[in-house]
C-alpha cells in the first residue's frame, strides 16, 4: 500500500482541524481542533519518516508530542483563568486582555 | 496493539496494512467531523479520544511502535483527561451560541476550508513520491560490514538518535515542561479574596452568637435504648432537651413515645417531667 494514502489522510484531518478552529468558538473545543492539526501534522511526519527509511521524522513527531503536551496544560490553564474572571468560555468574550 | 504490530511488521505493504488503513481512516474522519460538529463538549473530547487512537494504530502499522504507545500515553491518557477535567471544571453545559456574529463566516470558513484542502491534495499529487524506502532497515540497521543483523528494533533506534544527534533538544524540552507546568500553577493559581480565618477569628464568631457554643450533647445510649431519639441523662438525673435533635423530638411527640426517666434507668430522684 502506497504511503500517500496516510498523507491524504493527514491533509484531511488537518483541514477538519482547522474548519473547527474557523467554525466554534467555544475555546475548548477550538483546543481540541488544534490538538487535531498537530496530529495530523504528526501522521504526516511518521509517513514522511517512512518513505524516507529514516527515524528523524519520528523524533520531530516524539518532540511536537511533546510541545503539544506543555501546549495544552498552558492552554488550559489560561481558559480556566478566562472562565474565572469572565465566567464564559467562548472565545468571543474574551475580547479584552485584562479585564 | 501487539498483534497490530506484529501484524504490520510481517507484512509489510500488504493486505493487512491497507485494511488497517481502510478501516480506520474513514473512523478517523468521521470522529474527526463528530468532533467539529456535536453540540456536546463531552462527545467531542471522546470523539477526539477515538481520532488519537486510530492515529496510534496508524503509527502501529507504519513501523513506529514507539510512537504508537507514546501517542496512547500522552495524547489519549493524559491530554484528554486534562480536557475532560478542565470541562469538568468549567462545566459541560456551557453551550456556545450559535447567533454569527460576523456576517457570512461560516460559509467562508467552509470555502476556506475546501480551497485549502484542494490545494494539499493537488500538492500531493504533484510530489515525486516513487517509491516507500520503509523504516525495515532503519529500524534495523546492518553491522558495520553491512550485514544484516537481528536489531534492536525501532525503540533502540530511536533512543540512540534522541540521546546522541538531539540531546540538546531533549535536554531544551525538560526546561520547556518545566516551564509549562510553572506557567499553568501560575495561571491557576487564585489569590484569596479575604484574609485566611484562624483559630481565634473562628471561636470570636462562634462566642459572638451567644447561644450554645460548644457541641450539642449527644444523645443518651442506655441498656434498652440506644436510638436517637432518646435523651441524654445531665448528672442530676434530669433528660437534657438538647441531647435530641428537633426534628426527632417532633417525630417523637407524634408516635406519642417518650421515654421516661425511670424507664431509662436514671436516678429517680429530682426528675424533670418532659
Amino acid at each position: 500500500m502506497s504511503p500517500t494514502y496516510y498523507l491524504y489522510l493527514s491533509a484531511i484531518l488537518f483541514t477538519i482541524g482547522s474548519l473547527g478552529v474557523l467554525l466554534r468558538r467555544n475555546a475548548i473545543v477550538v483546543f481540541m481542533c488544534i490538538e487535531l492539526m498537530l496530529n495530523a501534522g504528526n501522521l504526516a511526519l511518521v509517513t514522511f519518516s517512512r518513505i524516507n527509511g529514516d527515524l528523524n521524522g519520528q523524533i520531530m513527531a516524539f518532540f511536537v508530542m511533546v510541545v503539544a503536551a506543555s501546549e495544552v496544560v498552558v492552554g488550559l490553564a489560561i481558559i480556566v483563568s478566562v472562565f474565572r474572571t469572565r465566567r464564559s468560555a467562548s472565545v468571543d468574550d474574551a475580547s479584552l486582555l485584562k479585564y | 496493539m501487539p498483534a497490530v504490530i506484529l501484524a504490520a511488521n510481517s507484512m509489510h505493504g500488504g493486505g493487512p496494512e491497507t485494511a488497517i488503513f481502510w478501516i480506520f481512516a474513514p473512523l478517523s474522519v468521521l470522529a474527526a467531523l463528530g468532533m467539529v460538529f456535536s453540540r456536546n463538549t463531552v462527545h467531542g473530547a471522546l470523539l477526539l479520544g477515538g481520532v488519537m487512537l486510530s492515529l496510534a494504530v496508524f503509527y502501529a502499522a507504519e513501523d513506529a511502535p514507539f510512537l504508537a504507545f507514546v501517542q496512547v500515553i500522552v495524547y489519549t491518557g493524559a491530554v484528554m483527561m486534562l480536557f475532560l477535567f478542565v470541562l469538568m471544571l468549567i462545566g459541560v453545559d456551557t453551550r456556545e451560541s450559535l447567533v454569527e456574529t460576523l456576517r457570512g463566516q461560516r460559509l467562508a470558513a467552509g470555502v476556506a476550508g475546501l480551497g485549502f484542502l484542494l490545494l494539499l491534495f493537488a500538492g500531493l499529487r504533484q510530489a515525486a513520491i516513487t517509491s516507500s524506502a520503509g523504516l525495515s532497515v532503519a529500524n534495523n540497521p546492518p553491522d558495520a560490514q553491512g550485514h544484516a543483523v537481528a536489531g534492536q528494533g525501532n525503540i533502540f533506534e530511536i533512543a540512540s538518535l534522541l540521546f546522541t544527534r538531539y540531546i540538546f533538544a531533549f535536554e531544551v524540552t525538560s526546561a520547556l515542561l518545566i516551564t509549562a507546568a510553572l506557567g499553568a500553577m501560575v495561571l491557576a493559581h487564585r489569590e484569596p479574596h479575604e484574609p485566611k480565618r484562624g483559630q481565634r477569628e473562628q471561636m470570636r464568631d462562634r462566642f459572638k452568637i451567644g447561644t450554645h457554643p460548644t457541641p450539642l450533647p449527644g444523645p443518651g445510649v442506655y441498656a434498652r435504648h440506644n436510638a436517637v431519639d432518646t435523651p441524654a441523662l445531665l448528672p442530676d438525673g434530669s433528660p437534657s432537651e438538647l441531647s435530641v435533635p428537633p426534628a426527632v423530638e417532633e417525630l417523637r411527640l407524634e408516635r406519642g413515645r417518650n421515654p421516661q426517666p425511670a424507664e431509662l434507668g436514671g436516678p429517680p430522684s429530682g426528675t424533670r417531667q418532659s
